[in-house]
């Protein structure tokens, strides 16, 4: 029995639909005088963040907050890994505490699967981002944004985003983001494409379950929801593309762009923004950018999840992954 | 599966049909005018899954008897109940809270059986999260019984004593196609 959630490529439909519905109901309690419900009340949940991360960790904060779990924040600067811990020894002292779940941000890709399959701890493992791996939570959150807007809140309860075109613009190489979001996507039905200049998009795409493209002009008219990704510099090892203005011409999304697609479309960017990057201040802040709303919504999927594989006596969502061999 | 469902069915008596329901709402309704003088500030909550459609039908009574509005809601209990850790998590249903809220209203809670009582601890418990109504009642379609904590309806459709070998099963148009309380020998197996 699986009770850890690594990889949006492990969830089946039905699971990711559980969530998407969950999520909906949690996201009722924000707007309650009293934001807070009983359900984790004596769950010990660690966030366990070896790579710098505000949102991620602010937004399971705040869902483990509202769920009334206690929380232990474990950063990787100034605690005992700065002096050389090793993983297992960091994950053993937890279990020593008792803690109930690990949410856990790691450079390093694998990690919260080695974590969760070592036998280290008993605990339940949450992947909140490994190296250039996995985001599952995003992965959940995006299509949680995509199925409000594009289905409907009411009429989303149950359904998945069939037959949605969703383009995907940006640095895919270095990140999870994309990666995460293809996988869920295409579970749920969705046709996703891809958009990137040549040196930023990964070997082995071809086996991912989307379309390529290197022209954003002709994808645009053809989007449900365009997801514009941050081009991350600080994994920028070598010269990708000749300059960033170059990068903004071609990739970044302006006003002229954002008319050329469907009156219906949504533009998303799972943030930090980088304006006048990949995206002008003028589509950042115009209503069809749903950046604010994603964050927002990042909190109802966590809680989602949080209830779900702690909730009960057993996980409510079943893997379907291939055991460590 | 579908075996022991056919048993159960064909072992299950009904102990309330159609017309009785009809009935028995119709007298609740006119209880509630009665003891709320009018139920000016009723707000009434019903509970998924058939609390919610008795809760409709009743403002729908209320509404025809007082000719005003009725505020009508839902609260799903799902995550304040005391037995989460003892299954795997349930699926939420809707909680939604009449626009001007409970704050010093007359909440009525409407659920189909009333046995344990936990089901009406736990939704308490929600409601305290949510405002402070003036006072706190509860309507059932049945009691059965067998209370495990100090809870008592205030508007009862129909007393059925039972055995704890017996299950009630209330059956609603809106969601089993058709109107009736089947009273039927529980499982064995389980």
């Amino acid at each position: 029995m699986q009770r850890h959630l690594i990889s949006a490529a492990d969830l089946t439909r039905d699971d990711a639909v559980l969530i998407l519905d969950t999520a909906e109901e949690m996201a009722r309690v924000a707007d309650r005088p009293i934001k807070k419900l009983p359900t984790l009340r004596g769950r010990t949940v660690v966030n366990l963040f070896f790579e710098d991360s505000t949102r991620t960790r602010i937004s399971f904060e705040a869902a483990e907050k509202r769920l009334s779990a206690d929380v232990i924040n474990f950063t990787a600067k100034g605690s005992s890994v700065s002096k050389g811990e090793s993983l297992k020894d960091t994950a053993q002292t937890l279990e020593a505490m008792g803690v109930d779940a690990v949410v856990i941000r790691h450079g390093a890709s694998g990690a919260p699967y080695r974590l969760a399959n070592s036998g280290w701890i008993d605990a339940a493992v949450i992947n909140a981002g490994d190296g250039t791996h996995q985001h599952p939570t995003q992965a959940l959150l995006d299509a949680f944004t995509m199925r409000r807007r594009l289905v409907g809140r009411d009429a989303g309860i149950g359904q998945d985003l069939a037959g949605k075109r969703i383009t995907i613009v940006g640095d895919i190489l270095h990140g999870r983001v994309a990666r995460s979001n293809v996988d869920l996507l295409h579970t749920l039905g969705a046709e996703v494409t891809l958009v990137a200049p040549p040196t930023l998009v990964p070997v082995g795409v071809e086996t991912w379950p989307c379309e390529v493209s290197y022209d954003l002009d002709s994808t645009l008219p053809k989007s449900d929801a365009v997801m514009m990704l941050r081009v991350q510099r600080e994994r920028m090892n070598a010269a990708f593309f000749p300059t960033e203005r170059e990068y903004s011409r071609r990739y970044g999304l302006d006003a002229d762009r954002m008319a050329r697609m469907p009156e219906h479309a949504i533009v998303m960017h799972p943030g930090p923004m980088v304006r006048g990057m990949e995206i002008t201040a003028e589509v950042a802040d115009s209503d069809r950018c749903t950046a604010i709303e994603q964050v927002a919504n990042g909190v109802s999927i966590r809680m989602a999840v949080l209830y779900l594989l702690l909730g009960g006596n057993e996980p409510a969502v079943s893997h379907t992954r291939i055991e460590e061999k | 599966m579908d075996r022991q469902q056919d048993t159960q069915a064909s072992d299950a008596r009904p102990v309330l049909e159609g017309p009785d329901i009809a009935r028995v709402l119709t007298r609740i309704a006119h209880e509630i005018v009665e003891r709320a003088k009018g139920a000016d500030d009723v707000v009434l909550l019903g509970i998924p899954t058939r609390g919610v459609f008795l809760a409709q039908r009743l403002a729908a009574k209320l509404e025809e008897i007082t000719e005003r509005k009725i505020s009508l809601g839902s609260l799903d209990i799902t995550m304040y109940r005391d037995d989460l850790r003892m299954h795997p998590p349930r699926a939420l249903a809707r909680t939604e809270i009449p626009g001007d809220g409970i704050d010093g209203r007359l909440v009525i809670l409407v659920d189909d059986v009333l046995f344990s009582g936990r089901t009406i601890r736990a939704a308490l418990d929600a409601l305290n999260d949510i405002g402070r109504p003036r006072a706190v009642q509860l309507a059932v379609l049945v009691d059965r019984g067998h209370r495990e904590l100090p809870i008592r309806a205030d508007y009862v459709g129909k007393n059925i004593p039972t055995s704890l070998r017996e299950t009630v099963k209330v059956m609603l148009a809106e969601e089993d196609g058709r109107d009736t309380v089947l009273l039927g020998a529980k499982q064995t197996s389980q």
